[in-house]
């Protein structure tokens, strides 16, 4: 055996190599310690928050410049550790739009003190930069980094408010959760390492098929391993997306979070979640797609089951919790755990249309999702409650956002012609898709299930639209509401993008066909 | 009495669970980041063993040292974990005047 020293010398050249596509990534590293050393520089300026804004935003540009010019070429970098696809490109474009409304959202709101807007800003860039590396991570050791990299920068942010009952209680209940659900995770990761000896995705992939084809006596044994192993990475993956079993944190850390973060921990981590999940599930624990676009599980693991079972629980927990939601941001928050049920259907689909599916409505859903909880931010901006009360009247205090708020609701909802509907249209197509092969029942009842739950949505998305268009005002003369023109601006933009995409989606599925292409070994 | 693979992930797995178990049943808010502690040593326990028994199945060279890596990494994440887990209970004790897990209890259904 060669000393370790020269085994090493491959390995040094390549991360040197890999290095060139790191260049996304690298910007956003500068430009979160570039943030933090601008934020003390510019502590005594008048005019902080335009600067930091303006640097905020120039980092994520530049990060995106890099992105758009760098080839989409699959490779793998690192030695293994990340990969360069198209599949993570179009997970980074989303991160990075995420990221630069809710910087645009910030700047004009009074959530963040201008004391404190130069940490939330650099903070929040980590956290992209925690995004991108989930995105295109393909071994297990990366997984777990990127994922923990984005929960400590979470932790933080969730009890940013100092001294608020509220926001430090989040941030416990947000740190507990997130520790015992990544550690769970971590600990299915070390049994599937000693059951394949390898960290690398696709090498667990063929290890796998390797134990499953030997038929050895302890076959059974190591399937339920495996079936263990498996069932606790995607604990800690179903903790990022906010499903069943680990939503609980979900209503309290959006509650008690400071607003903007709150938007964009609905939507950001969320889509980093699913990208990792879509990831592990298709390269680590099933074969490549076949022609007609359908995979199967390697050996037989019954994880699309599970899949599909966490995926019903979760929309109906979410949607029937949701009805009984008086505060609009917990009411987002269980929604946006039902619409974390639904995109897992496109998972349990096991195929092109499902990872297709999945990949459209997490770009529909930040806009849509942005768009509602900037409505929140202004009411609760000008009336300091986030109750459902004090949305009576809306449509006359404020016309604008109150019809672009319905255009969002109706467009969480599911209703033509809105470009929600063309989200779930997909994801329903992915699950028909299956109802004619092997455990078809099953995935027909999964569709009935998720039908269903699109009813119950209309309730309580309803109700919303009731008390800003029907109902009277809390008190007779209640002034008009001001926004500032930014957010006009961006409200005009999301409700005008989800309109436009419910009549001709055919840009988004275009881009979403053409980011399919998953790195495989 | 030879020791054995099965060893290590008998103790791993204990640790697991007694940190689980420490978690749920914790006040002391402290204490439930113990808890957290243990089942990250948990796993780290159970990458060294297979590291050492089982590793090196793969074929690229990172594979041979691959758990004992991974279990590095896993103590510089802990150590950042506590300090922000820490972090946060200070700020619980400074706004509650307790660090009784069940004192943060405002938000409800």
């Amino acid at each position: 055996m060669t000393p370790l020293v020269q085994q090493l010398d491959p390995l040094v050249t390549q991360n040197l190599w890999s290095a060139s596509w790191f260049r996304p990534e690298a910007v956003l590293t500068a430009g979160a310690v570039l943030l933090f050393v601008l934020d003390l520089f510019w502590r005594k300026s008048p005019r902080r928050v335009a600067y930091l804004t303006a640097s905020a935003l120039a980092v994520l540009a530049a990060a995106a410049g890099f992105l758009a010019v760098q080839p989409a070429d699959a490779l793998s970098l690192f030695n293994g550790l990340l990969a360069n696809d198209a599949f993570a490109s179009f997970f980074k474009w989303l991160f990075l739009a995420a990221a630069a409304l809710v910087v645009i959202i910030t700047a004009s709101g009074k959530d963040f003190p201008p004391a404190r807007v130069g940490e939330f800003y650099a903070l929040l860039v980590s956290i992209v930069l925690g995004l991108f590396m989930m995105a295109s991570a393909t071994d297990l050791l990366m997984m777990y980094l990127s994922i923990e990299l984005v929960s400590l920068s979470s932790y933080v942010l969730a009890g940013f408010k100092k001294g608020d009952r509220k926001a430090t209680e989040a941030a416990l209940k947000y740190v507990i959760y997130g520790s015992v659900a990544s550690g769970i995770m971590l600990f299915g990761m070390s049994y599937l390492y000693g059951l394949t000896g390898t960290t690398n995705l696709s090498q667990i992939a063929t290890q796998v098929q390797q134990l499953s084809a030997s038929g050895t006596a302890e076959l059974a044994a190591t399937r339920i391993a495996l079936v263990v192993a498996a069932t606790f990475v995607a604990g800690g993956l179903g903790y990022k997306i906010a499903a069943v079993p680990f939503h609980m944190w979900c209503p309290d850390v959006y509650e008690g979070a400071p607003t903007p973060f709150t938007a964009f921990l609905s939507v950001g981590p969320k889509a980093a979640g699913f990208a990792l999940a879509l990831r592990f599930f298709l390269s680590a624990l099933s074969f490549p797609a076949n022609a007609d676009g359908l995979a199967l599980p390697i050996g037989d693991i019954p994880w699309p089951a599970v899949i599909g079972v966490v995926s019903a629980v979760t929309m109906t927990l979410g949607n029937l919790t949701a009805l009984l939601q008086t505060n609009l941001k917990r009411l987002l928050a269980y929604s946006s755990i039902a619409h974390a049920g639904y995109m897992l259907m496109g998972l349990a689909a096991v195929s092109a249309v499902g990872t297709q599916s999945v990949m459209i409505y997490m770009a529909i859903y930040l806009v849509m999702n942005l768009g509602a909880f900037l409505v929140v931010i202004l009411v609760a901006q000008a009336t300091g409650s986030e109750s459902i009360l004090d949305y009576r009247g809306l449509s006359r205090r404020q016309p604008f956002a109150a019809i672009t708020f319905a255009i969002f609701l109706f467009s969480l909802t599911g209703i033509p012609p809105f470009a929600g509907f063309i989200g779930k249209w997909y994801l329903f197509v992915a699950v028909w898709e299956r109802t004619g092969g092997p455990h078809g029942t099953w995935y027909g009842a999964l569709l009935v299930i998720a039908a269903l739950n699109t009813a119950i949505a209309l309730f309580y998305y309803a109700r919303v639209i009731r008390a800003m268009f029907i109902d009277p005002p809390y008190a007779p003369d209640a002034k008009r509401i001001v926004s500032p023109v930014s957010w006009q601006v961006v409200l005009g933009a999301c409700a005008a993008a989800v309109l436009f995409f419910g009549i001709r989606p055919q840009a988004i599925i275009d881009w979403t066909l053409s980011s399919l292409q998953l790195f495989r070994g | 009495m030879q020791i054995s693979l099965s060893h290590f992930l008998a103790v791993g797995a204990l640790l697991f669970a007694f940190g689980i178990v420490t978690v749920a049943t914790r006040r002391n808010a402290v204490g439930v980041l113990m808890g957290v502690e243990l089942i990250l040593n948990g796993a780290n326990v159970n990458f060294v063993a297979f590291n050492r028994y089982v590793g090196s199945a793969g074929t690229q060279t990172f594979d041979a040292i691959g758990g004992q890596v991974f279990s590095l990494f896993v103590i510089v994440l802990a150590a950042a974990e506590a300090a922000v887990g820490l972090a946060i209970v200070l700020a619980i004790f400074q706004t509650f005047k307790s660090i009784d897990v069940r004192s943060a209890d405002l938000m409800r259904e």
